[in-house]
């Protein structure tokens, strides 16, 4: 495929790899973006660049950060008779305070999964008598074709199309993290596709600001390395900002995805799971769209319950890796998750679990010893609750 | 969930459609968030949606530094 084989070539990984080795000191960086996560892991960069480099995973999977609350709404939206709720597939399996979506699909629930918000609308208009609600979950990258979608229903008329929108913006998470006490990061890999809608002026306040060293990066393995080799020369000569992934991401963004999502959103509070509410971190619709909002489809919102030893809040901080959860890869597995960064495809547990650690011999790649904790409540894990 | 891949934009269509080629399979997805997209322009997909333009002239510059880094390094 042009513009992803070409990027490939091993020469390129050996030669950036020895670069690196070469900086006489080692350093701490977060990569923000679950799909970074996700490329970094089955790429096995992470036992290739230690003790050197060590990547933490960040808050960056829009599954992962959905706050237990906001998913008993999506919940809750599932069980009113005579709608039906489209999502993306990976919130099917999140765990939600009354089980999950697949779950309810299950006992008979209308919920419908689609690639595309198109596919929703499309769902709206082959079934007229029915109000149909999307789950509008997503960063930057994606609430630009969800706003497109809800002002495609406004043109045609399409009124049964509701939304619930909990879409979260980047840059306000990014300043609440490195505002945290704890934080302990020596530079951020910035997410290559939210950037690329977003532009790369809106972080410049984090080197500006807070002296810290950024790259946006794209999503092949030597991208990921050239940008760690420019956060090093950064940590060594200074804090910048500066983009990795020119190819596709430019300093203002994309001016035309940005006013259309402008001109449905607005910003709003919005709970992140793991770093609580951060002031106009979300995107709600803006008052000439509430009728479509699908928040007031819902009479009865269900209530989250105790989180029963999930640590998906501090994994989603870097503040501790997957393994040192102790449910990660026993009552918690891919198979049977417990919290959501275990269920979502670009998941910190999901992806640790899947390509940076291994059972054989107690061998794990990412240098610490899983816990291995059964939790026996009496409920099977998929039963169990979402955490927070 | 922020995955977008490379797709070529094969034909254009109405209401800002186009008919995208990704990895050899052909594909219809909304040209609306983009400007100036045309035939046989590389854009990137998420959600049914070209999100935006790949600058054809920075990736091969991205490229070229990848090689100088190569060739440095006495690997190639």
């Amino acid at each position: 495929m042009k513009y992803v084989d070409e990027f490939r070539s091993p020469q390129f990984l050996q030669a950036q790899l020895d670069k690196i080795a070469e900086f006489p000191f080692n350093a701490r960086f977060m990569e923000v973006c679950g799909t970074h996560t996700m490329a970094i892991s089955k790429a096995g960069l992470r036992p290739l660049l230690a003790p050197k480099v060590e990547l933490v995973s960040g808050p960056g999977c829009p599954v992962c950060v959905t706050s237990a609350a906001d998913i008993g709404l999506a919940l809750a939206l599932a069980e009113i008779p005579d709608a039906i709720l489209a999502t993306f597939g990976d919130m099917m399996r999140v765990p939600g305070p009354a089980g999950t979506l697949s779950q309810a699909a299950a006992r008979g629930a209308a919920v419908k999964i689609v690639y595309s918000p198109l596919d929703a609308l499309e769902i709206a208009v082959s079934n007229p008598n029915k109000q149909v609600a999307f789950l509008g979950v997503g960063f930057e990258t994606t609430a630009p074709a969800v706003a497109a979608v809800v002002l495609m229903a406004e043109e045609r008329g399409i009124d049964n199309f509701h939304l619930l929108s909990l879409h979260k913006l980047v840059p306000p998470a990014l300043k609440a993290l490195v505002e945290m006490e704890e934080f302990n990061i020596d530079g951020f890999i910035l997410p290559g596709h939210v950037s690329a809608v977003l532009g790369s002026n809106a972080y410049t306040f984090l080197p500006e600001d807070y002296g810290i060293p950024c790259v946006i990066a794209g999503f092949e393995a030597v991208d990921i390395l050239q940008a760690i080799c420019e956060l090093m020369v950064m940590r060594r000569d200074g804090a910048g900002l500066s983009v990795e992934y020119s190819r596709v991401v430019r300093a203002e963004g994309n001016p035309k995805a940005l006013d259309i999502m402008h001109r449905v959103f607005e910003p709003a509070d919005a709970d992140w799971r793991g770093l609580g509410v951060i002031p106009g971190s979300g995107l709600r619709l803006r008052e000439e769209f509430t009728a479509r909002d699908a928040a007031s489809l819902v009479a009865k919102i269900i209530q989250p319950a105790d989180d029963r030893g999930c640590r998906c809040g501090e994994i989603l901080c870097g503040k501790i890796r997957p393994a040192e959860c102790p449910l990660f890869a026993g009552s918690c597995t891919p198979d049977n998750p417990f919290g959501p960064c275990m269920v979502s495809t670009e998941g910190t547990c999901a992806s640790y679990y899947l390509y940076d650690y291994t059972d054989n011999n107690g061998v794990v790649n990412n240098g610490v010893e899983p816990q291995h904790q059964q939790v026996d409540n009496g409920v099977e894990p998929q039963h169990q609750q979402g955490c927070d | 969930m922020c995955l977008a891949i490379p797709g070529k934009v094969l034909e254009l269509g109405e209401d800002d459609s186009a008919l995208v080629e990704i990895g050899g399979v052909k594909k219809r997805v909304s040209l609306m968030l983009v400007d100036g997209a045309g035939l046989g322009d590389y854009v990137l997909i998420h959600a049914g949606f070209a999100i935006e333009k790949i600058n054809a002239y920075e990736a091969r510059r991205t490229l070229e530094l990848f090689e100088e880094i190569a060739k440095l390094d006495g690997t190639t």
